[in-house]
């Protein structure tokens, strides 16, 4: 398997406010060979009440397929601006997407979780695939469609 | 103008083109084959009833989606496992996998972006944009070679490759256009360029938060299942999530308690438009205009391959014109006008005849011609080719415009030739029209309006001769087109006739040469030929070839052609006197235009002296029995009465319907226009059949035969020009 080249460090990303400290964490999220065109995968997180707090990474560039990705669709409105800027390629079927950024502290611990909705054209949506809770311990989860993993330390 | 808008975008876009046609056309095929393979729903199945029996044999079901091919499947998990199967609407069981095509897969990612991700995309896009702009400015082109848009599907004639272009063009353009224009459409959508994103409504801050209403009973769902397009359903362990549908009228979300419509928003005119659009391209949800489509796709890589052979074949016959003098010191202007080059070649040959003489000449197109360019212009000549039905080549644009607005005629002497064949109705129509208004114009002649068949090296070096001496110089005019390959063939036998009536003609027949293995494959040189075809022969001591119609095809093993020896003749005298054996340099010239063809009509064969030639190769390889009638002028049947003995064993094998003959000489001098008009009702009976007509000879001749024909014709409302534009009416003069 080969990391995409899609590592970047983001040092603006839910920053919450009056809240300056950050650790770095690196996400890894793999792919299975579930033989299609390259997966569409949104990266968000909820807090503990399951409402939306913000988007960690958009695989894939073309907002008008953004709909097919449903649990991320929804809590954004389909809201382009909440990926600005943390967007890359999709991710094709085996591939790893890697991404490096930092993650305010108040993150961690506090009942927040990380999802992950996946989608492929012409095979079924995907949403939230992967569902797993921010804590400094770092976790990892497999996922059921197109996901063989996502874990972050 | 337009060809070069028609030429580069070809060249350079040959390969995309044929790649993008070809994964097209077989893309084209699955809507198809989809729509046989789905199970059909019935018309009267509700998207409620539907929903509810696929739940029902479904635990686990998120989503059900039907494709625009009527394809219905479903997502499930089976136990934490995720299931996917195409369902038979009609029980709600699985009918077939729903696994993705690899092969269809792969051919649409190399159709839509050559594996090359958005670069690609934006290559195939480049590639629609081109395929537009050939399929406009193809239509552009046929519509003036054919002679208008009502003449869109006017009979074709010219050399196979370019007939071929034209003929699978006027039938796919119209597939081309659209294909390629909604291409650009889909690109757009594609990268965002137009507003037709998907409008969801709001999702409902509120729902019931209750769950497990039945599928069957909600009222938003009794729709047709035509037109569904998903329901994705609501997880029920969260209350708070709702049912998602689609359908071809827009997107709403249902409570999965109530089953009450929460929120809905209707498709906006432009997602109607591209989702139309998406049919018309891919065909799915439209299968048939898919497959015809595809069809009309397949043109594409015969098109690029003939395209490339016709750009390949005019680029190679178009010389450059070397030491072309500055306007200003011209004293003798030439003014080309050129479709396919072959008239610039001519002018280059004038060209450097003239240059050699001393002269100082300029050759120019037609098109922007400005005499007060060339202030030491003693004379101007023309020569002028004719596009289509009598249009103005390529080269000549605007040229008869600029002629009929001028006031005043330039002073200096002009001269025009038209380059043409007389096969062609409009036979140097063109050139003709030039020198007309030239003349009402009062521009002063230097030489009268004068002609050239099918780019004849002699009719060309004649009319030499005339312009050297109207400029009181020798001028040699040795134009060879381009330089043939000739074999060396080899004379089986001679058979004499005609001395006695000084008419020594003799038909020879050569032995046909071995061939390369390449070349039999490739149908090149001595391959394969019809009687009709031209033999060129280049005598020793000149550099001009002579052309011969063939007697034979190449089905009878042997080369034939009939020669009269000329007075004075280069070619014919060698030939008199060439013995069996003996040899001469000879290359073979396609000459569709003049071929029996294949059909079942009945063939009027009229010929005299020599033209009996290539009548008596299409009797001989007449096997299907049509009916010929042979017309056929000689001097004395004692003396120059051609194949005599194989006439009556062709009529006896019934390859020969009838045979008339006239001489000229005896006690009742007699011509073959003669023998027509005693046949008058015979004829006309033949041509109301649909009859084609094939006249071969001497121009006299001809002129007479035609003269006749349109008296015979004239009761049935017909004329020979009628005939010639069906192309029911063929000739081949010298």
């Amino acid at each position: 398997m080969k990391p995409l080249a899609a590592i970047l460090a983001l040092s603006t990303a839910l920053t919450l406010p009056g809240l300056a400290l950050a650790r770095p964490i690196t996400l890894t999220t793999t792919l299975n060979n579930y033989g299609g065109d390259g997966a569409y995968l949104a990266l968000y997180v909820t807090d503990a009440q399951g409402a939306y707090v913000g988007s960690l990474w958009m695989a894939g560039e073309k907002s008008k397929y953004y709909d097919s990705l449903s649990g991320w669709y929804r809590m954004t409105g389909g809201d382009t601006r909440q990926v600005d800027g943390i967007t890359g390629a999709s991710v094709g079927a085996g591939r790893t997407l890697e991404i490096t950024l930092d993650l305010a502290d108040a993150l961690f611990d506090a009942g927040y979780t990380l999802h992950v909705d996946a989608a492929v054209e012409e095979m079924r949506d995907s949403p939230n695939e992967v569902e797993l809770p921010l804590t400094t311990a770092g976790a990892s989860a497999t996922g059921s469609r197109y996901i063989a993993s996502v874990s972050y330390k | 103008m337009i060809r070069a808008f028609h030429r580069w975008p070809g060249i350079l876009a040959t390969l995309l083109l044929t790649v993008l046609a070809l994964s097209g056309a077989i893309l084209s095929v699955y809507p198809a084959a989809e729509r046989l393979a789905a199970p059909q729903a019935g018309a009267e199945l509700s998207v409620a009833d539907l929903a509810a029996s696929v739940a029902a044999s479904h635990p686990g079901l998120e989503q059900i989606r039907r494709s625009p091919s009527e394809q219905i499947t479903a997502y499930w998990f089976d136990g934490g496992t995720p299931r996917a199967a195409v369902i038979d609407p009609a029980t709600g069981l699985d009918a077939a996998s729903a696994d993705p095509d690899v092969v269809r897969r792969w051919l649409t990612n190399l159709h839509r972006s050559l594996f090359l991700g958005d670069a690609g995309r934006i290559v195939a896009a480049v590639g629609a944009g081109a395929m537009l702009l050939l399929a406009l400015s193809g239509a552009a082109l046929v519509a003036r070679r054919t002679g208008g848009w009502r003449r869109w599907f006017a009979p074709l004639r010219g050399p196979l490759a370019g007939r071929a272009h034209v003929e699978i063009a006027r039938i796919a353009v119209v597939g081309l256009v659209l294909s390629s224009a909604t291409a650009l459409w889909m690109s757009a959508s594609t990268f965002d360029l137009l507003p037709d994103g998907a409008a969801n409504p709001a999702f409902p801050a509120k729902a019931s938060g209750q769950t497990g209403t039945s599928l069957a009973t909600v009222s938003a769902l009794q729709l047709p299942a035509a037109s569904l397009r998903s329901l994705s359903l609501a997880d029920p362990n969260d209350p708070a999530d709702v049912h998602t549908l689609k359908t071809d009228q827009g997107t709403g979300y249902l409570d999965q308690g109530t089953g009450a419509l929460l929120a809905w928003a209707d498709l906006s005119v432009w997602q109607r438009v591209s989702e139309t659009i998406f049919m018309l391209h891919t065909g799915q949800g439209a299968a048939v205009l898919g497959l015809v489509l595809g069809l009309m796709a397949l043109g594409v890589p015969a098109m690029a391959g003939t395209g490339v052979f016709l750009w390949l074949s005019s680029s190679r016959a178009r010389p450059r014109i070397r030491g072309n003098a500055p306007p200003r010191q011209a004293e003798t202007v030439v003014l080309v006008g050129s479709e396919g080059g072959s008239t610039r070649g001519f002018a280059a040959t004038l060209h450097a005849a003239l240059s050699e003489a001393g002269q100082r000449v300029h050759v120019a197109p037609m098109t922007g011609f400005d005499p007060t360019r060339y202030p030491q212009a003693a004379r101007f000549i023309i020569l002028a080719a004719t596009y289509g039905e009598g249009c103005a080549p390529a080269s000549a644009n605007g040229f008869l415009d600029w002629l009929r607005r001028i006031d005043r005629a330039p002073d200096a002497p002009l001269a025009v030739l038209g380059f043409g064949d007389r096969s062609f109705p409009a036979f140097c129509a063109y050139a003709e029209e030039v020198a007309a208004t030239a003349d009402a114009k009062g521009w002063p002649q230097l030489l009268a309006f004068d002609t050239i068949d099918r780019q004849s090296p002699q009719e060309f070096a004649r009319w030499g001769r005339a312009v050297g001496a109207a400029l009181g110089i020798e001028l040699d005019l040795v134009h060879q087109p381009v330089t043939p390959a000739t074999e060396a063939l080899s004379l089986l036998s001679r058979r004499d006739y005609g001395a006695e009536v000084q008419a020594p003609t003799a038909i020879l027949r050569f032995a046909r040469p071995r061939l390369s293995p390449w070349k039999r494959l490739a149908g090149q040189g001595f391959a394969r030929w019809q009687a009709g075809d031209l033999l060129g022969i280049m005598p020793e001591g000149s550099s001009v070839p002579r052309f011969y119609s063939l007697a034979s095809g190449s089905r009878d093993g042997f080369i034939e052609i009939v020669v009269r020896k000329q007075p004075g003749g280069l070619c014919s005298g060698q030939l008199a006197e060439l013995e069996p054996c003996g040899t001469v340099q000879a290359f073979l010239r396609r000459n569709p235009a003049f071929h029996a063809g294949r059909g079942r009509a009945p063939l009027i064969l009229i010929g005299a002296g020599t033209g009996i030639g290539p009548l008596a190769g299409f009797i001989r390889g007449n096997a299907r029995r049509r009916p010929v009638h042979l017309f056929f002028g000689m001097r004395h049947p004692d003396s120059d009465f051609l194949y005599r003995e194989e006439l009556a064993d062709w009529q006896g094998a019934g390859r020969l319907s009838r045979l008339f003959t006239a001489s000229s000489r005896g006690e009742r001098p007699h011509y073959v226009r003669d023998a027509l008009r005693n046949e008058a009702p015979e004829v006309a009976r033949l041509v109301g059949m649909g009859a084609r007509v094939m006249v071969c000879g001497g121009r006299g001749m001809a002129a007479g035969v035609s003269a006749a024909l349109a008296d015979i014709l004239l009761p049935a409302g017909l004329t020979p020009a009628l005939l010639k534009a069906e192309g029911r009416y063929v000739e081949d003069i010298y």
